[in-house]
């Protein structure tokens, strides 16, 4: 089973898209697009690159450090746009948090 | 399948939108490959529910496309654009193959979405299903309780299990949606059908008024909804929507009967949409094999999908705007509703290019109105079973 249903972002989650949500570069309409039960979502261009580094080993913190490096821009506000797009995210039903690992 | 598929476009943070990318509102020339394509593999089906969205006449098991000619399609599909397909039928599971083509639908990059009357499933199936790749399951439920559900169905036992197979996909960590079809026998047990999918932790439920064209007219006098159990339907779905709001998305379809404004069925005809029957008919709506005198191409013919699609008579036919004609070719709302459902205006008017009645700009509206109204308040309970024999009328005493 994933992690619990709705979720609450921090800095210290480790999310991740659950199986049924992809992140997919499509071809034909050269988007990229989240595909969901019944849905298509069209993330920008920021969210692909927030979901991309969310691997559910990264926490949060981590992803906005490395864009916070990526884009000489102040961490404390990449943060909290992290936390409100993923947190969008997580109340549509999307995302889901990496549990602690077992082995 | 909820004929609400979604916005002409795909915004960003689209909430509904298995549409297609259009690049401007007009009339365009050219229509982008759907983001979706329902894919009818068989109309075979343990159940007889008597507003089957089947076309009356049914493909027999003999005119199905084989495995490979299906697997032939989702490669193609992927190929052109397709990024979703929803396994349907009839009942899909009742292919053999079904856990194949959904290995092979997922090898090619398609979101697999199954839509089922859950009956022909066991745990084990179901979790070969998940592991070949697939994405979300819908189950249809005809009522709340095995009495009423049982009776919808035509088939005993079957509400108790899929309630089980709903907690199996839950286990097995698919997302679930629960599909309610709704009339008038049936209407009182909404609040039931909302609790029902917070109990078995759906995600999503499609409250979805029977539309009446097929099976569903036929059985019209037997399934109308009054007006008053139709205001109070929507009042009991604002609410829960407000209530369940982060927990459970509620999809709401209602007849369009009592409708001033025509649906945009489809999202307007060969704009959005299509779906690929048993025979492997391309079609611009799963009803659209109801309206005579259209020549549906197949993917069996020597054309390809996109091309069918693209220059096709029967999808060319009702597109845009150019067929028109009055109220429709002048009105302001043209463009919005694109006139509402060429099946169901060839079924009540005898011509697919009339104005829907459903409107209330058609000369016809009021008569057909007036008519639904007072099946609605009659006292015609007995169904008309869908079968592959045309049809069997309810025995008395149920059953």
């Amino acid at each position: 089973m994933a992690g619990p249903r709705h979720i609450s972002v921090s800095e210290a989650s480790r999310p991740v898209l659950p199986r049924h949500a992809k992140l997919k570069y499509d071809e034909t309409r050269k988007v990229w697009v989240i595909l969901a039960p019944e849905r298509v979502l069209a993330p920008d261009e920021i969210a692909v690159e927030v979901l991309q580094l969310c691997d559910g080993e990264r926490n949060v913190g981590d992803v906005s450090d490395q864009l916070a490096a990526k884009y000489a821009a102040p961490r404390e506000a990449i943060l909290a746009d992290v936390i409100v797009m993923l947190q969008d995210l997580a109340d549509k039903g999307f995302l889901t948090e990496a549990r602690e690992k077992t082995s | 399948m909820s004929d609400v598929l979604g916005n002409p476009t795909l915004p960003p943070d689209a909430s509904d939108s298995l549409a297609v990318l259009e690049k401007s509102r007009s009339t365009a020339e050219t229509f982008g490959i759907p983001l979706a394509v329902l894919l009818e593999i068989t109309h075979r089906c343990p159940l007889q529910c008597p507003y089957c969205s089947n076309p009356v006449e049914l493909d027999r098991s003999g005119k199905e496309l084989t495995t490979e000619e299906w697997k032939k399609v989702l490669s193609e599909l992927a190929e052109i654009g397709v990024l979703q397909v929803h396994f349907s039928g009839g009942e899909p599971t009742a292919r053999k193959d079904l856990v194949e083509l959904v290995k092979h639908a997922s090898d090619v990059g398609l979101y697999t979405n199954l839509i089922t009357s859950a009956v022909l499933l066991t745990r084990e199936r179901l979790s070969e299903l998940a592991d070949a790749g697939l994405c979300h399951v819908q189950i249809s439920f005809q009522g709340v309780e095995e009495g009423l559900a049982d009776r919808v169905g035509g088939y005993r036992g079957g509400h108790r299990k899929k309630l089980e197979v709903a907690k199996w996909t839950r286990e097995l960590d698919l997302p679930l949606t629960v599909n309610a079809v709704m009339h008038r026998q049936n209407l009182h047990q909404l609040p039931e059908i909302i609790q029902m999918s917070v109990d078995l932790d759906a995600d999503r439920l499609e409250v979805a008024n029977v539309q009446y064209y097929g099976w569903a007219l036929k059985n019209r006098a037997a399934l109308m909804p009054t007006v008053a159990q139709l205001d109070e339907c929507t009042r009991i779905v604002e609410e829960a929507r407000e209530r369940l709001k982060g927990r459970l998305t509620i999809d709401y379809v209602v007849p369009d009967y009592y409708a001033l404004r025509p649906k945009k069925c489809m999202g307007g005809w060969g704009r959005q949409f299509f779906n690929i029957s048993p025979a492997g008919k391309v079609l611009p709506c799963h009803a659209a094999e109801s309206i005579t005198g259209l020549d549906f191409e197949s993917v069996r013919s020597n054309h390809s999908i996109a091309w069918i699609w693209q220059n096709s008579d029967a999808f060319n036919r009702y597109r845009g705007t150019g067929w028109m004609k009055e109220p429709c070719k002048t009105c302001e709302f043209r463009e919005i509703d694109f006139g509402g459902c060429r099946c169901q205006a060839f079924a009540l008017t005898g011509d697919a290019a009339n104005t829907d009645p459903a409107c209330a700009l058609s000369p016809l509206h009021e008569t057909i109105f007036k008519q639904a109204e007072r099946e609605a308040e009659g006292d015609t309970n007995r169904f008309i079973y869908r079968n592959f024999a045309g049809g069997t009328l309810e025995s008395e005493n149920g059953a």
